[in-house]
């Protein structure tokens, strides 16, 4: 599957440069945290990015979210998020 | 031993107030700087005490366990603290997303490096004007050359920077410069923050706020500059609220996420509330982080909306703003539980569009009088809150 972002099954995507994930259990949700700045993440979210380590591929994540959550057909709702998110600079 | 239906309670109460995600540590309000906007208290030479390493461990600890994640080293300038390394390192190890505000001046190789490996996030370095001379002028010092330095060493040890520079009517027509400055330095992101009327820049607020004809050609030249750059670098333009008919929702409430810590010891709401009258705010030498947040008087106050009085309590709104700034209410209306007078529903608002419509007269004698430069000689000298 191809989309115009060129995000693909192939994709290696990272936590971007100015950017880190960690869990927060006071607010009990994983959080992006930048300079000056934190974004609360959703579940889905939290769990995407979190795999977003360099070193797995985007079908590497899928697999691995489909096998934790016991779920199917996740590559477009993680494909679409990635754009998402590397539209806003979380992800390179 | 505790009743369990008194403590269930009381956790209830506990838990409607959220963590204190953001810290700002004020490490000293000692600065090597002049600014004439400072937002340090005007009397701040009267508060010279600062906790020690040992104190700034204990809060760092108490504030990580209630949640804190985001934590600001600010002053004054606080690379004059010799322990900065070593607190910014305990931050780290606590699991702190770690910021520096700093207006560069101390911030050379070995501190840098020191710094890095202490773990430090990001620099914020503060610039005054986009020209040495304005620069100079402005912070009464001869800086500019000094920060264009630590701007590149910020850069070469792969920081990612926020240049600040707070707006004035003095270099609010260099916006363009500074803008190019900016983007020389390769900073990521930029604040052109338009000075808000607290501290020094109260005492100065005549000479200092821009006209409405200044503002809006500096808003067009950032859009433009938004529109023809891309977002290499993102920008953040902050209007003065003086021209607003609504006020902002200050801190994002009362007590609510931000956390501050005066040099002394002091927490407070906002780093400007100290001078708030008849409100005992307390002291981490006395209190545990906890205390503080949820049970002091000084923070519980002016939570949420109960404190209000007319038009707050009537007012629809009242949510979206919770009445704006208490800082600004007692500066300007005298009674910091009024609405803040930048509301164009409070009965004071006219004391705003006063100064403003001053503004729009060039030349006026109340600009013309000479700038009070911060200072501990002129800070004993006023010996006043604001
Ligand atoms: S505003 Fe200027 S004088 Fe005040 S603390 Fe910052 S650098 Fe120092
Ligand atoms: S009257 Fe008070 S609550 Fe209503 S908009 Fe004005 S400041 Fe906000």
């Amino acid at each position: 599957m191809t989309h115009e972002s060129g995000i693909n099954r192939e994709t290696v995507p990272k936590v971007g440069r100015n950017f880190r994930i960690q869990w927060e259990p006071a607010q009990d949700a994983y959080v992006l945290l930048y300079p000056e700045g934190m974004v609360k993440l959703n579940q889905s979210a939290g769990e995407i990015l979190k795999r977003c380590d360099g070193a797995a591929n985007v079908g590497d994540i899928v697999a691995d979210l489909e096998s934790t959550f016991n779920a199917q057909g996740l590559e477009g709702d993680v494909i679409r998020f990635i754009e998402l998110a590397v539209q806003q600079k979380w992800v390179e | 031993m505790t009743d369990p239906a008194e403590a269930s309670v009381a956790q209830n109460a506990a838990a409607k107030i959220g963590p204190p995600l953001w810290l700002l540590a004020e490490l000293t309000y000692r600065c090597p700087l002049h600014c004439v906007y400072c937002f340090n208290p005007v009397d701040f030479a009267k508060h010279e005490d600062e906790l020690t390493t040992e104190q700034w461990f204990r809060v760092l600890r108490e504030a990580r366990e209630l949640g804190s994640v985001q934590c600001g080293f600010s002053g004054g300038e606080p690379m004059l603290r010799d322990d900065l390394e070593l607190i910014v390192g305990e931050a780290h190890r606590l699991g702190y997303y770690t910021n520096l505000l700093t207006s560069g001046i101390g911030l050379n190789e070995k501190r840098i490096d020191a710094l890095k490996e202490a773990g430090l996030d990001h620099i914020q370095l503060s610039f005054q004007d986009s020209t040495r001379e304005m620069n100079d002028f402005l912070s009464s010092t001869r800086t500019f050359d000094l920060k264009r330095r630590v701007a590149d060493l910020i850069k070469s040890r792969g920081y990612p920077m926020v240049m600040n520079c707070t707006i004035h009517r003095h270099n609010i027509d260099h916006i363009e410069a500074i803008l190019q400055l900016a983007s020389d330095i390769d900073a990521e992101y930029v604040e052109l923050a338009n000075t808000q009327y607290y501290g020094w820049a109260q005492v100065n607020r005549d000479q200092l706020l821009p006209s409405r004809e200044q503002l809006e050609r500096a808003e067009r030249i950032t859009n433009e500059w938004r529109a023809t750059h891309g977002n290499k670098m993102k920008l953040f333009f902050v209007v003065p609220d003086y021209y607003e008919k609504r006020p902002k929702k200050c801190m994002n409430g009362w007590g609510n996420i931000f956390l501050t810590i005066a040099p002394d010891g002091k927490a407070l709401p906002c780093h400007t509330a100290r001078m708030l009258p008849g409100l005992e705010f307390p002291s981490v030498q006395a209190s545990s982080i906890r205390e503080i947040w949820y049970e002091s008087e000084g923070f519980n106050r002016y939570r949420g909306t109960g404190w209000m009085k007319e038009p707050c309590a009537s007012c629809p709104e009242k949510e979206i703003d919770l009445g704006g700034c208490r800082c600004q209410a007692y500066m300007v209306a005298n009674d910091p539980a009024a609405a803040d007078p930048v509301c164009d529903k409070s009965p004071l608002h006219g004391r705003i569009t006063d100064v403003v419509a001053l503004a729009q007269q060039p030349g006026n004698p109340a600009q013309s009088k000479p700038l009070i430069y911060r200072g501990p000689k002129e800070s004993l000298k006023l010996d006043r809150p604001f």
